[in-house]
């Protein structure tokens, strides 16, 4: 059934659009409806509705963002789609233009699409591509667009009406001609130059608005001229909402209900890592009324204690008349609010910390140098034997000890030097000064020898001879005797206290 | 009439039985103190050997008790924390890897603080740890960063996240301190080895327990038999009565010629 779609105008009821039906009546978008009615008196007639029209669009731009990253709206019935780089995705052009047809077809949507270099070009052949017998509508970059598109009527340059009755009164109905004469060398005589051409038109064309000047078209048609498009972005508006079981009428109610949507609103904030800047807090009464309080914040916030206590504030006067039934909590402009770090020290206080904050909090505060591990080290001089490794490396293997080489507890970082008395030239001690006291040797295991490293060490290095005392009081030390009288390398023996046994 | 009615009855049973508890001697294989102090000498190990001692018979207590728990770990690789500060690292040395218990050896961390302040920072960050078997510390002498202030943080610390401190006082005076068991450590000669009498034995350690919150004081000779802690009373220990007679007479020179 022929069908038209129609707006009121001062001179009686305009055709916006009409079906396909309609089109082979005679009917035609922009006619007057009573012309329409005397070509097809059977028209059924309905108001058009742009506001939802370009809602529509909006949500099917948004909905084409799946074959590109973004797309811009082309009212009134048109959305372009970015496919640079994408469109290997869906196995190339030809096949993303098929799976646009599909999809579109699948929704019901009657749909002519194209892809080229330019949004202009794009443009031009889902328009009039068809019409001039392009069978798919593909312009790559290496084509010679000019010349592909050359067919096309000046329509397709996407100007207003009446600069496209000026050209078809120049007599300039394709792009071809258009082209020609912005291009100089085909004019009547033969020899006007470029620079000529283009100055006509731009003489004739005046306007800087692109939809009144042709020449910025065509410029942008071939992508000489950049042509900015306003993408559409999808925003979600966090919504939160409790509808109650029991319509609520009392304060201490509602002040939980608010701090439960508040943490919710939270969460929902947290997730999309946003902050509120505005809140509207919807109240639906069971008699239909509707109570709404608005919050503005001064900075974006998350933070649902303090949310539910500026709301608090807002809630003194509401009159809950029956009773409550719904609260929606809905944050109408919210901005980017990146993730705060959590509370350590609370956390830390009731779990207590894990080893790696733990030494990450003595390093910060000690030094690293402060925080170390001993490690084994292949060496037989024992203050070489040990080394310290930051506390969480890795742990290498090592070779483990003998069991009867007794070592100390700890180890002086220097060892000290003691006076000794022993049985010349390498007996056991029997008597030390050490610290300004004099001590008997009562106990005394030794000597254990250790060769210094000659493969590291120069050759004068003595060699050591170990040996571990105690005392009369029972005090355990690890003392040396560093070389021998007759070694050559030095005089008398010098004796140190290297170690203090448990 | 109201207040005597939330006061709970006391039976003197009750009373008797927390008194005998609290009488109840110090014997090794109790479970740890949360906070105890050990003071000795700068002269030698003996402070941070007995602490040790007495921290692995308890590390070994509560091994008892958790092998009990079929869920629980059953080999303990917690690190230890041995925290020193500089005046303890110049008189008496650090902790040297290969003379340390072998079950120890791979889990030392050991925090060399420039001040007493650092020290107390760093045994109390240790003791909110949850990952340490327990945290050592040698502070020397009587700083005054360490006052009764900061023993009781660090006792209420230990007592809230169940990590035994086990803190050395090396040539301190016993001052104030909220410490639940003090002890007093001197070497103590050692039993003689059984292939080598010359030889210095197993460490052995005069202990005197001077306070404690749930013991009464006592003295005892600790020893290391094999990694297990002994204590025996002072007068029935081996060694103790024939130290006289170990002494060997000097040969030749006197130490006025050294």
């Amino acid at each position: 059934m022929p069908t038209a779609l129609i707006t009121e105008t001062a001179h009686g009821p305009r055709i916006d659009a009409v079906n396909d039906l309609g089109r082979a009546a005679g009917a035609t978008p922009g006619m007057m409806l009573a012309d329409a009615r005397t070509l097809c008196p059977d028209i059924a007639v309905t108001p058009s509705d742009p506001t939802g029209d370009l809602d529509f669009l909006e949500k099917l731009a948004l909905w084409a963002q799946r074959w590109g990253p973004w797309s811009a709206l082309d009212p009134p019935d048109g959305v372009l789609v970015d496919v640079s780089g994408a469109s290997h995705l869906f196995g190339g052009e030809a096949r993303l233009i098929e799976d646009v047809h599909t999809a579109c077809a699948a929704r019901g949507l009657a749909a002519r699409a194209a892809i080229a270099p330019t949004a202009g070009a794009a443009w031009a052949l889902a328009h009039f591509g068809a019409k001039i017998g392009y069978s798919e509508c593909i312009l790559v970059r290496q084509d010679d667009a000019m010349r592909m598109l050359a067919d096309l009527p000046v329509a397709a340059l996407r100007l207003d009406s009446n600069v496209l009755t000026v050209l078809r009164r120049l007599g300039l109905k394709s792009l071809g001609d258009l082209a020609a004469i912005a291009k100089g060398g085909s004019g009547l005589d033969g020899n006007v130059s470029e620079a000529s051409g283009r100055d006509a038109l731009k003489r004739r064309f005046r306007s800087k608005s692109p939809t009144a000047n042709p020449l910025i078209r065509l410029d942008q048609l071939l992508g000489k001229v950049p042509e900015p498009l306003l993408p559409v972005i999808a925003q979600t508006m966090p919504l939160v909402q409790r509808r109650l079981m029991e319509p609520i009428r009392h304060r201490s109610l509602l002040d939980q209900v608010l701090s439960d949507l508040a943490a919710d609103m939270a969460r929902e904030l947290e997730g999309k890592g946003e902050g509120a800047r505005r809140l509207e807090l919807g109240l639906w009464r069971v008699d239909g009324e509707v109570l709404v309080r608005k919050l503005e914040l001064a900075a974006a916030t998350r933070d649902a204690a303090h949310i539910t206590r500026l709301f608090t504030n807002k809630l003194e006067d509401v009159d809950a008349g029956f009773g409550i039934e719904i609260v929606r909590l809905r944050a109408s402009w919210s901005e980017p609010l990146a993730l705060g770090q959590g509370d350590i020290e609370i956390a830390a206080e009731q779990h207590g910390t894990s080893l790696a904050a733990c030494i990450d909090r003595l390093t910060v505060r000690l030094g690293p140098e402060a925080v170390r591990r001993p490690a084994a080290r292949a060496s037989h001089i024992p203050e070489r034997a040990q080394v310290w490794v930051p506390p969480l490396d890795h742990q290498l293997a090592s070779q483990g000890t003998l069991d009867f080489y007794h070592r100390p507890l700890k180890m002086l970082d220097k060892a000290e030097v003691i006076s000794v008395l022993y049985a010349s030239p390498d007996g056991c001690p029997q008597r030390f000064r050490w610290r300004g006291k004099v001590r008997e040797v009562v106990r005394v295991e030794g000597p254990e020898r250790i060769a210094p490293e000659w493969w590291r060490e120069r050759s004068s290095v003595r060699l050591r001879d170990y040996y571990r005392i105690e005392d009369a009081k029972g005090q355990r030390y690890w003392i040396y005797r560093h070389g021998l009288v007759d070694d050559g390398r030095g005089g008398m023996p010098a004796w140190y206290l290297q170690g203090m046994c448990a | 009439m109201a207040a005597c009615a939330v006061l709970k009855p006391v039976r003197a049973s009750d009373i008797l039985a927390q008194s005998r508890r609290r009488e109840a001697r110090w014997r090794p294989g109790l479970s740890a103190a949360s906070h105890s102090e050990v003071f000795a000498s700068t002269q030698d190990a003996s402070g941070a050997g007995a602490a040790l001692m007495l921290a692995r018979d308890a590390l070994t207590a509560q091994a008892r008790v958790r092998r009990s728990d079929p869920l629980a770990e059953v080999d303990d690789q917690r690190q230890i924390l041995w925290v020193q500060d500089r005046e303890a690292i110049r008189l008496t040395g650090r902790p040297y890897a290969q003379g340390l218990p072998p079950d120890l050896r791979r889990r030392v961390i050991h925090v060399a603080a420039k001040s007493a302040q650092d020290a107390l920072f760093a045994l109390e960050e240790g003791l909110r740890c949850r990952d340490l078997a327990f945290v050592m510390g040698e502070i020397a002498g009587n700083p005054r960063a360490l006052d009764f202030t900061a023993s009781r943080r660090l006792s209420l610390t230990a007592e809230k996240h169940g990590v035994p401190l086990w803190l050395v006082r090396l040539d301190a005076s016993a001052d104030l301190s909220s410490a639940r068991m003090r002890w007093r450590v001197e070497a103590a000669p050692s039993a003689a080895p059984r292939w080598n009498a010359d030889a210095p034995g197993d460490s052995a350690w005069q202990a005197e327990l001077f306070r404690a919150r749930m013991h009464p004081p006592g003295e005892w000779i600790l020893s290391d038999e094999k990694g297990s802690l002994r204590a025996t009373e002072p007068r029935k220990h081996p060694a103790a009565a024939d130290i006289g007679n170990l002494a060997r007479p000097t040969v030749g020179r006197s130490l006025a010629a050294l």
